[in-house]
């Protein structure tokens, strides 16, 4: 224990220094910080800011897949099923999307939005139906080849564009003028960005972002609109996680049989988050493909991201909605911001991940009652060795 | 005592594992607002019976009816939904839950709150949550371990943990509770407190069968016992009829099956 | 979908299904490794792709420090003394990189009983690393100024390409069998893959050593009680599977005859879909979910049309599942569990 960076420790102690304030003091806490992750991409903060590539498109990525990872985290971390196969439904919902607003239909983007989330979630339903009750490790490989399968039709499939993919997919409406390229870049206003000399910040005023127009030449409206949409979810998610839905998934992870005989039904449940967790990857793929370069391809969705989502999950700590987002934000922003190493970065990756697994195999944020049984376990151990001869409470 | 009616009928049960036979036309019943004792040597069959009459194994032939009607098709959570709670042998908890979220599991047993409307807090949502939170309270009180109620279930002590399950199974509000072996473990003071709160449970109008071997246990808080011997029913009577059973004795003895049949 | 490319006529059927076995022999003797590891640890060693990917390479490195670059095809028969080689250096270095996938990967997470999920996020660390130092062995041999002495070896600057074995093994036919031509190569890669998994069945069946894997693959706490070091059984495992994995890199680089970096994900991802065909813990589950799939997948490939042959796979390992959710032959090596 000693030595060891605590973390999760810190953690505690802000959570705990936040829930000790008052509640205007809480609000305003919580407005300051949700003001400065809107406004991130905008200050580019020295050290944060990856200077080889665009920040906010960066930034668009690492909230994609925080969302992504916030979906999982209902699959794997609140119902326990290892799902390997997350990124079909990331595919399934980002192909729905360009074949509805381009391929083969001229939808608006919010229009194919629900949709795109409807039709992944059957794709969930479907897949889910006969698989989930199938034991744990082989809903693994199950969903391991699905995400394969999704793979190889999109590139097989000609309707959907083949290896060739689906180009020019429509960017979300906008708020006010639309963007006129190349000099007119639409919106209400414009807003400036800070540039930084070292440490000394001043104002960028060639580089403006309108407010709030989705044009191909500024990740950082699309970053506002995944940012909000993750808002969202973030609240939905802790609706959810503290009511009967929360507590029957937990039950099924914790103990199938015993949920089961509490008048839980454990199948409904599962086939529930598999379903949830779906329609969130359905979404976040959905925004993926209406995003900035507006296009998508096979090679968009390598069973490799599924690693990369399911790592996200664990790394966070399982279970934990915010070690979750932490999870997607690093796995999405360390390979961008080392971009020098760019050769070596999936070397690193790998490297890391045992190296996490094997040094903290709680990942890094666990629930925190996950931290507060281990200690306990730890108190009964030190006990136990301390004295033979357990006192029994007669 | 007045004829009650059955609340439980087991009616020649018969479960078969390849060629073992677990239970053999097994029939009993248990009636409402009673306590009732199923004990026998290990290897008896009573926990198997227990599985089968909540669903957890098929039965081979016979039939069980729980409230009048068969419990043969229906899936274990409706079983439970019916009425019938149980507690483990071997305790099985939500570990990683809280003592309340435990208890509240139970609760929700009968709550009719979809997804969208806890995703909302409509007023259903709220109105059936602060109802399950005050009986999983009250229930936690019940059992004497109220003061624990943030604690994981992990971190709790043995005794703690089965007066938990109890109270977990209470909470799905059952018709028929079933105990199994739920004093393994305990020293005498802590039985004689469980003994007090399963007479509470039944005060509640709640009927118990209770799976024990401890005699003293069994013999002390129920109103009829029915006996088990290689998966046969050998004997049914009040506590008093099976202490003096002949064929009982023989069994707890380790007598030849012939001579005790 | 052309079912007359499979069912017009029985020689046709009969090619796809002799082909399907060749495939079959190799993804049983991979599917070796992940249904020991499994039985003994109930973990899903997804780095084991990786321990075979290894294995073709040494085959590769092994006939160029043997032979040399310049590109030749060879009969099976010239080709043997270097192949027997090429086996002997694949399976020791497929073993060499199992046992360090154990030794850093899984024995401190066993050590702390954590979760199984997290094995498997380790596991998959590992199979990243792996399979990109592969990817890297330029950069690598330049940092310690080898580039130019190893410069067959690593492939300067096209370390991420196709990696050729530099002889091509050219295969002789042997006898007609309902139209369809058998070569040599065929047939040592079904007869070797069979010989070893009868080799190894005996050998877990009725030797010390295998009574210890099974021991601890039944309960690994009592079998621990009665004296089985479950360090050693574990280690062994990863062994075995290892040495399997050699052999199978040999017997795909005689047939398929190039690897690169990332070929080991896809046939990592059908040799398990194998084991667990099979029944994952059960040996013979291995070999037969091996075949099964080998077989089926070519059937598909005829009909469906070749780009769709892991979609058949996959659908295969679903419809099985839901049928027989423990395997065709059931588990074994493990616990019988319900």
């Amino acid at each position: 224990m000693t030595g060891r960076l605590n973390l999760a420790g810190r953690w505690d102690a802000v959570v705990d220094r936040y829930n000790a304030q008052p509640k205007v003091a809480k609000v305003l806490w919580v407005t300051l910080f949700v003001v400065f992750v809107y406004a991130l991409p905008l200050l580019r903060p020295p050290i944060l800011t990856t200077n080889s590539i665009d920040f906010g498109g960066v930034m668009f990525r690492v909230i994609a897949f925080a969302l992504v990872a916030l979906g999982l985290n209902i699959v794997i971390g609140y119902a326990g099923l290892l799902d390997l196969g997350y990124v079909g439904f990331y595919c399934v919902g980002a192909y729905t999307t360009g074949v509805l607003t381009i391929y083969h239909g001229s939808w608006p983007f919010f229009l194919v939005l629900p949709v795109a989330i409807a039709v992944t979630m059957l794709t969930g339903v479907l897949l889910g139906a006969p698989t989930l009750r199938v034991r744990g490790d082989y809903l693994a490989i199950v969903t391991l080849g699905f995400g394969e399968i999704i793979r190889i039709c999109v590139t097989n499939i000609e309707w959907v564009g083949a290896a060739a993919g689906i180009k020019n997919i429509p960017h979300p409406t906008g708020i006010g003028a639309e963007p006129k390229p190349p000099f007119d870049a639409g919106g209400l206003f414009e807003v400036p960005r800070l540039t930084w000399e070292g440490f000394v910040p001043s104002i960028d005023n060639d580089h403006k972002t309108a407010f709030l127009a989705f044009g191909s030449r500024d990740a950082i409206p699309y970053y506002w609109l995944i940012l909000t949409t993750l808002i969202l979810v973030l609240l939905g998610d802790r609706m959810i996680k503290a009511s009967r839905v929360g507590r029957a998934w937990e039950a099924t992870r914790e103990d199938e049989d015993a949920a089961e005989l509490m008048g839980v039904p454990t199948f409904k449940y599962k086939l529930m988050a598999f379903a949830l967790g779906a329609a969130i990857g359905g979404l976040s793929g959905s925004f993926y493909a209406s995003s900035q370069s507006g296009y998508i391809n096979p090679q968009s969705f390598p069973l490799l991201l599924s690693m990369l989502f399911v790592a996200a999950v664990i790394v966070g700590g399982s279970g934990n909605r915010w070690g979750a987002i932490a999870g997607g934000a690093l796995v999405a922003y360390l390979p961008e911001r080392f971009r020098d190493f760019a050769d070596y970065r999936m070397l690193f990756f790998g490297l890391a991940l045992t190296i996490l697994a094997v040094w903290r195999p709680e990942g890094l944020l666990p629930p925190r009652r996950a931290r507060r049984a281990k200690a306990a376990e730890e108190e009964i151990e030190a006990l136990e060795d301390g004295e033979l001869e357990g006192a029994h409470d007669a | 005592m007045p004829e009650a009616k059955a609340l439980l009928e087991v009616d020649n049960a018969t479960l078969r594992f390849g060629g073992l036979t677990a239970l053999n036309e097994v029939s009993f019943d248990i009636k409402e607002g009673e306590i009732l004792g199923l004990i026998g040597p290990n290897g008896a069959g009573k926990t198997t019976c227990f599985n089968a009459m909540t669903g957890v194994y098929q039965l081979t032939s016979g039939e069980i009816r729980f409230d009048g009607g068969s419990l043969a098709k229906l899936k274990r959570h409706n079983i439970t939904k019916l009425g019938m709670a149980r507690t483990f042998q071997n305790i099985r908890l939500f570990k990683a839950m809280t003592v309340l979220e435990n208890v509240m599991v139970g609760a929700d047993a009968h709550s009719k709150v979809g997804f969208w409307e806890a995703l909302f807090r409509l007023p259903r949502h709220r109105r059936t949550e602060s109802a399950s939170l005050a009986r999983a309270k009250e229930l936690l009180d019940l059992v004497g371990i109220t003061a624990r109620h943030d604690e994981l279930a992990s971190n709790l002590s043995y005794g703690d943990q089965r007066r938990l399950e109890i109270a977990r199974a209470m909470a799905t509000n059952p018709k028929l509770l079933c105990l199994d072996e739920p004093a393994a473990g305990f020293n005498p003071a802590e039985k004689q407190r469980l003994m007090e709160l399963i007479r509470k449970v039944r005060d509640r109008g709640v009927t118990v069968l209770l799976i024990e071997h401890d005699m003293r246990l069994v013999m002390g808080v129920t109103d009829r016992i029915v006996v088990l011997e290689f998966g046969r029913k050998i004997a049914e009577g009040t506590p008093a009829e099976i202490r003096d059973n002949p064929a009982v004795i023989a069994a707890y003895l380790g007598v030849d099956e012939e001579d005790a049949s | 979908m052309d079912l007359g490319a499979l069912f017009g006529s029985f020689d046709n059927f009969l090619s796809f299904t002799i082909g399907g076995l060749v495939f079959g022999a190799i993804y049983a003797l991979i599917a070796l490794g992940y249904t020991m590891v499994y039985g003994v640890l109930q973990l899903i060693n997804f780095a084991h792709s990786e321990v075979f990917m290894y294995g073709t390479f040494a085959v590769a490195w092994t006939f160029i420090f043997l032979h040399g670059t310049e590109s030749a095809s060879w009969s099976l028969g010239k080709a043997l003394p270097i192949l027997l080689v090429a086996l002997v250096a694949a399976m020791v270095m497929s073993a060499a990189i199992a046992l360090l996938i154990e030794r850093f990967a899984y024995r401190p997470l066993i050590k702390k009983g954590a979760p199984k999920l997290i094995a498997l996020i380790s596991a998959i660390g590992a199979s990243f690393a792996l399979a990109e130092a592969m990817g890297l062995r330029d950069r690598f041999a330049g940092w310690v100024g080898l580039k130019d002495d190893l410069a067959d070896y690593v492939a300067p600057d096209k370390a991420r390409d196709v990696f050729s074995n530099p002889v091509t093994i050219e295969p002789h036919k042997l006898f007609e069998l309902g139209g369809y031509g058998v070569t040599d190569v065929d047939l040592v890669i079904i007869a070797a893959a069979l010989l070893m998994m009868v080799g190894l069945d005996q050998l877990i069946r009725r030797t010390r050593l295998g009574r210890g894997i099974r021991a601890t693959a039944q309960d690994p706490e009592s079998a621990a009680l009665m004296g089985v070091n479950s360090t050693r059984v574990v280690q062994l495992t990863f062994l075995i599977g290892g040495l399997m994995a050699g052999a199978a890199a040999t017997l795909y680089m005689m047939k398929i005859g190039s690897t690169r970096q990332n070929a080991g994900f896809i046939l990592g991802v059908k040799a398990f879909t194998a084991a667990v065909m099979g029944g994952i813990g059960n040996l013979r589950g291995a070999l037969l979910g091996g075949l099964v799939l080998g077989v089926m997948e070519n059937w598909g490939a005829a009909v469906f049309g070749s780009e769709w042959r892991d979609v058949v796979a996959f659908v295969l390992l679903v419809l099985i599942l839901l049928v027989r959710p423990s395997g065709i032959l059931g588990e074994s090596l493990g616990k019988a569990r319900a």
